[in-house]
């Protein structure tokens, strides 16, 4: 992580495409179990103890076919006079814009657990449906704490260069149509480098990928 | 001089990276470096010759991403012919004197393939083909297919290349750093696959350093009877001032590669971050190595898309359950297209513990090809297990082969000239582990050196095809022993003849032995036993028979298989505590019924609505195979699984429980009504009402589909009878299957915003075409007033609510 942002030239090119994508890998991303019992439509304050147990039944299954990967580029903006960031992107997003003003880079990225758990998935929801929708929601923290981890180095990493991380800002959100995910994957070479690929509708597989944008200021 | 000659004595040496030095000299990233073959060739020709003077024997043309899904066909075939151009030009400008050949460069198109993605298979085949054909007009000398990290899309590559040239094919998959590909391919599966299909030579390139591909390059040695490759990168990325760099440099690299040369690698080369120096230092250091021969290790492999398993050392179960021959609501689940009892078959099976899933569906009045090619490929999308395809009509036997995503087990062929005309083709193209049934014009022979004979005349006909003994598994008929007390005396003479004289695999259906005798289980685990001990490598079994699999595990045990005991004692801890001689094993949770209909909790009204509540699977279904002893299956439905389902779903509706809760108890009611259903197939009970029909999908291009799922659960235990069409449904499709049913219901998943437009798509051509349906919507993205604008006639939050909607239309009736 030492080296994270060392190419973040800020200011020096408004072109997207400068740098190349980094990638690395996580051993294992700390577990968040009432993260996980929400996403599988348990509240965390009142889950049934079956619920927990399942949810620790499913961890063991999956345990050994889980990866986390990253991959992600630093990217410089320019900024109109009004201080919004000039966009890389071809879709328009105000939203995306606001939560940019002021930045002068940004982090995109992508995050993916891999297509083990799909497996896992696909299987139960063929036999055991309860089973599968465990796994959902235990596939949806795991991505999103692969984030969290990832997030807290962006920021940690910033800081020390004095910069201000803004919260991350995914496809999806918002007005920021899926359909920028195409660039976002592109840029990163995600499909060769980390296997995540795209449907025809957009939706990433393996299905617990994420790609988002941190914006960066200088504080 | 043709390659395959060359490689016989030779090491062959491939190129190195070449996406960073187009870098280097400018290509943007973003820009497709397929399109500088015609805009800066004298750049491709530059990094190339550098390539060949450094000493490589193969230089791959630049066609690494030409596609048709990337280029229009005029500039496809431009670029591709520009790239043989300026290889061309490299060769004849090199100094270097070694032997010089050109690859056509296939890559992954991008695209995942069902069932983990949208891409059709045969798509897939289909642009790789188009690549395979430009590129043998323009003279390639082999096809170089690198990169894959699915053996699905693998297959679909070297199939092209198959069908589309005579040219060798290279294949290399990328591994990541756990040792498997991106979808779980283990090294083994992909040499059993790609072997049986006849790939030339097999290994691995990308992701990694050779270091860290070792242990992937020692398994490849271990099990590939071809020569193997390696084509990594120059070790780990990192990033240095806004560039990635790679930790290798190429002494190092050179030193390792040299290591693998020295196991018995044949093929190597480097790919991200390497460069003419690298394999300059390669070469240099190949100088002093004797080429490592190869060998035919002689293994009969199957495999999956996830791992391969090996006949010969510990004897393989193989599950017969899946086929209808005799079992009456098996026949009932093909007739009425209900792939999730098939699928549930398969499943318990696996768990049961067996290695493989035997696979027949025919029945006199269904498609069998188009069955058996659908029941393949939704098994593989549930079960990890290799399958046998199990079939006579070579059709569906083709069509299973092709879509089949990894190497099959074939059941079957036999001495008949004709069926081995018919059968060897097939194997020969798709690869394959064959069944060889001793047998031919002249019938089953009584006698075992009579079928012996025939097994020597089945292994001089396979190998006109190019199928080697290693990919056959002879079966020498398992007789009854009720009509000839013989019987078994003669096969077990076969097996031990084909066992040790011809020195092949065997198999056997064990359970014909015992056909017209009481208490079968004891005779045919018994001569299972006595089989294994003349050397039988496979069986096809029950796996629900404790006697069959207790003489499984102690066969292992007693034979040294099972190392320390280890999986025998793994497997007694889950027989039941008094180990009584039950017909099946499947017994868990009914060895302790409730004997009084009192509930332990007061709380429940019954042991069974106690059962089902907390959704404990097993135990209902117990429950349920003792209550129907006494009480007609309606009753048991109406009083029992109803009223518990009910107090269930208000709970959820309540939030006093949740989703998770909701759906155990609804799991466990489903295992109650499939009790219920096995009972009545027996029984032939024609009073079973027919539920009203309710049509669901997920919608085309949406592919995320357990919101589905949860409600066809909930909608069946409420008595519906749903029809699911699946996920990513045409529009068309899912109003065929409202008018055939004239459904009143039709219930429509959307996951994303972007799916939405093919949902109020299918809404018009119901309304169109089937207007006396209504149209319930559902999943993340919709709302109520999302439902109206797309012309749905409600939105339904949940499985509760859709139930409560459906329960309302049916009433209007």
């Amino acid at each position: 992580m030492k080296e994270f942002m060392e190419h973040l030239r800020l200011k020096e090119s408004a072109e997207m495409y400068h740098a190349v994508p980094v990638y690395k890998e996580y051993a294992d991303v700390p577990f968040n179990l009432s993260e996980a019992l929400r996403y599988a439509g348990m509240p965390a304050h009142n889950a049934p103890e079956i619920g927990k147990e399942s949810v620790e039944e499913a961890r063991k299954l999956i345990s050994k076919d889980l990866v986390y990967k990253v991959g992600y580029l630093c990217i410089d903006l320019e900024r109109d006079e009004e201080g919004f960031p000039i966009l890389p992107i071809t879709q328009h997003s105000e939203m995306l814009k606001k939560n940019l003003r002021d930045c002068d880079g940004v982090i995109l990225f992508a995050a993916t657990i891999g297509s083990g758990i799909d497996r896992h998935i696909r299987r139960y929801e063929r036999s055991e449906v309860s089973k599968a929708a465990i796994l959902q929601g235990l596939g949806a923290e795991r991505v999103e704490s692969l984030c969290n981890l990832f997030n807290e180095e962006v920021k940690n990493e910033a800081e020390q260069r004095g910069l201000k991380a803004h919260p991350r800002y995914s496809p999806g959100f918002g007005d920021l149509p899926i359909c920028v995910q195409k660039e976002f994957l592109d840029a990163l070479d995600a499909t060769r480098r980390m296997g995540i690929t795209l449907s025809e509708s957009y939706l990433m597989a393996p299905s617990k990928s994420v790609t988002a944008i941190i914006g960066l200021e200088r504080i | 001089m043709n390659i395959k000659e060359y490689m016989k004595d030779h090491f062959l040496f491939l190129d190195g990276g070449m996406g960073t030095l187009l870098q280097e000299a400018g290509l943007k990233p973003g820009e497709l470096p397929e399109r500088w073959n015609v805009s800066h060739p004298e750049e491709i020709i530059r990094i190339q010759k550098a390539y060949y003077d450094a000493g490589s024997n193969v230089v791959l043309a630049n066609t690494f991403g030409a596609n048709s899904l990337k280029f229009e066909e005029q500039e496809l075939e431009a670029l591709i012919a520009g790239a043989f151009d300026n290889a061309r030009k490299a060769k004849e400008e090199s100094t270097g004197t070694q032997e010089k050949f050109i690859a056509l460069d296939i890559g992954p198109i991008g695209k995942l393939l069902k069932p983990y993605g949208d891409y059709e298979f045969e798509d897939a085949v289909s642009v790789y083909a188009k690549t395979v054909q430009i590129g043998v007009k323009c003279g390639a000398d082999l096809i170089f297919i690198e990169t894959m990290n699915d053996s699905y899309d693998t297959k679909a590559a070297l199939l092209a290349a198959k069908e589309n040239s005579d040219l060798p094919v290279f294949v290399s998959n990328a591994y990541g750093s756990d040792g498997k590909l991106m979808t779980g391919a283990s090294p083994a599966a992909m040499v059993a696959m790609l072997e049986g299909m006849h790939a030339d030579a097999i290994g691995a390139n990308c992701s990694l350093g050779p270091k860290q591909l070792t242990g992937v390059m020692e398994e490849y040695l271990k099990y590939a009877s071809v020569p193997v490759l390696l084509k990594p990168n120059a070790g780990l990325p990192r990033s240095e001032n806004g560039k990635t760099v790679f930790d290798v440099e190429p002494e190092e690299f050179s030193e390792e590669v040299k290591a693998l040369l020295e196991k018995g690698v044949r093929i190597a080369g480097g790919c991200c971050g390497t460069t003419p120096d690298f394999i300059r230092a390669v070469t240099k250091k190949a100088e002093a190595l004797t080429p490592v021969p190869v060998t035919d290790k002689n293994l009969s492999l199957v495999s999956s898309y996830t791992h391969a398993v090996e006949f010969g050392k510990a004897p393989i179960l193989i599950g017969e359950r899946i086929n209808p021959t005799g079992k009456k609501r098996f026949q009932q689940a093909l007739r009425e297209n209900d792939m999730d009892y098939i699928l549930g078959e398969g499943l318990k099976q696996q768990d049961a513990g067996v290695q493989l899933l035997d696979v027949n569906v025919g029945l006199p009045e269904i498609d069998e090809p188009a069955l058996l090619e659908r029941v393949t490929k939704e098994l593989q999308a549930v079960s990890d297990l290799p399958l046998q395809i199990d079939t006579t009509d070579l059709t569906a036997m083709e069509k299973a082969l092709r879509c089949y995503n990894g190497k099959a087990m074939v059941n079957s062929v036999n001495g008949k000239e004709e069926v081995m005309e018919g059968v060897f083709p097939l194997v020969a193209k798709y690869g394959g582990f064959v069944v060889a049934l001793t047998l031919d014009e002249g019938g089953i022979p009584e006698s075992g050196s009579k079928r012996v004979e025939i097994a020597e005349k089945i292994i001089a006909k396979a190998a006109e095809y190019g199928i080697a003994k290693k990919d056959l598994i002879f079966d020498p008929l398992a007789m009854t022993i009720s009509a000839d007390t013989k019987a078994a005396l003669s096969t077990m003479e076969a097996v031990h003849t084909i066992r040790t004289g011809l020195k092949v695999n065997t198999s056997l259906g064990v359970s014909n032995v015992s056909f017209g005798l009481p208490n079968r289980n004891i005779i045919t685990s018994t001569f299972f036993a006595l089989c294994l001990e003349e050397g039988l490598s496979a069986a096809i079994m029950n796996p629900y028979s404790t006697e069959m699999m207790n003489v499984y595990h102690a066969y292992k045990a007693l034979h040294n298989m099972d190392e320390n005991c280890m999986s025998y004692i793994e497997y007694t801890a889950t027989l039941p505590a008094a180990t009584v001689s039950a017909t099946t094993a499947n017994a868990a949770g009914a060895s302790n019924p409730a004997s009084s209909n009192r509930a332990a909790d007061s709380k429940y009204a019954s042991p069974m609505q106690e059962a089902i509540i907390r959704g404990l699977k097993d135990k209902t279904a117990g429950l349920t195979k003792e209550l129907l002893k006494e009480k007609e299956p309606l009753a048991i439905i109406q009083t029992e699984v109803i009223p518990a389902l009910n107090i269930v779903g208000e709970d959820f509706e309540k939030k006093k429980v949740y989703l998770p809760q909701l759906l155990m108890a609804a799991d466990a009611a489903k295992a109650a009504f499939e009790e219920v259903k096995v009972h009545m197939a027996k029984t032939e009970d024609a009073s079973k009402p027919a539920g009203c029909p309710f049509v669901i999908a997920t919608v085309h291009g949406d592919i995320h589909d357990i919101g589905k799922n949860i409600v066809k659960l909930i909608l069946e235990n409420y008595g519906f009878a749903v029809s699911d069409l699946g996920k990513d449904v045409p529009p068309q499709v899912i109003v065929d299957e409202t008018i055939r049913l004239h459904s009143p219901l039709v219930g429509l998943s959307a996951l994303m915003t972007t799916t939405v437009p093919a949902m109020e798509e299918t809404i018009k051509l119901l309304r169109e075409q089937a207007p006396w349906t209504k149209v319930c919507v559902g999943g993340a993205v919709l709302t109520q007033e999302y439902a109206d604008q797309i012309g749905a006639d409600r939105y339904c939050r949940d499985a509760m609510e859709t139930v409560r909607y459906a329960q309302e239309i049916e009433a209007t009736l």
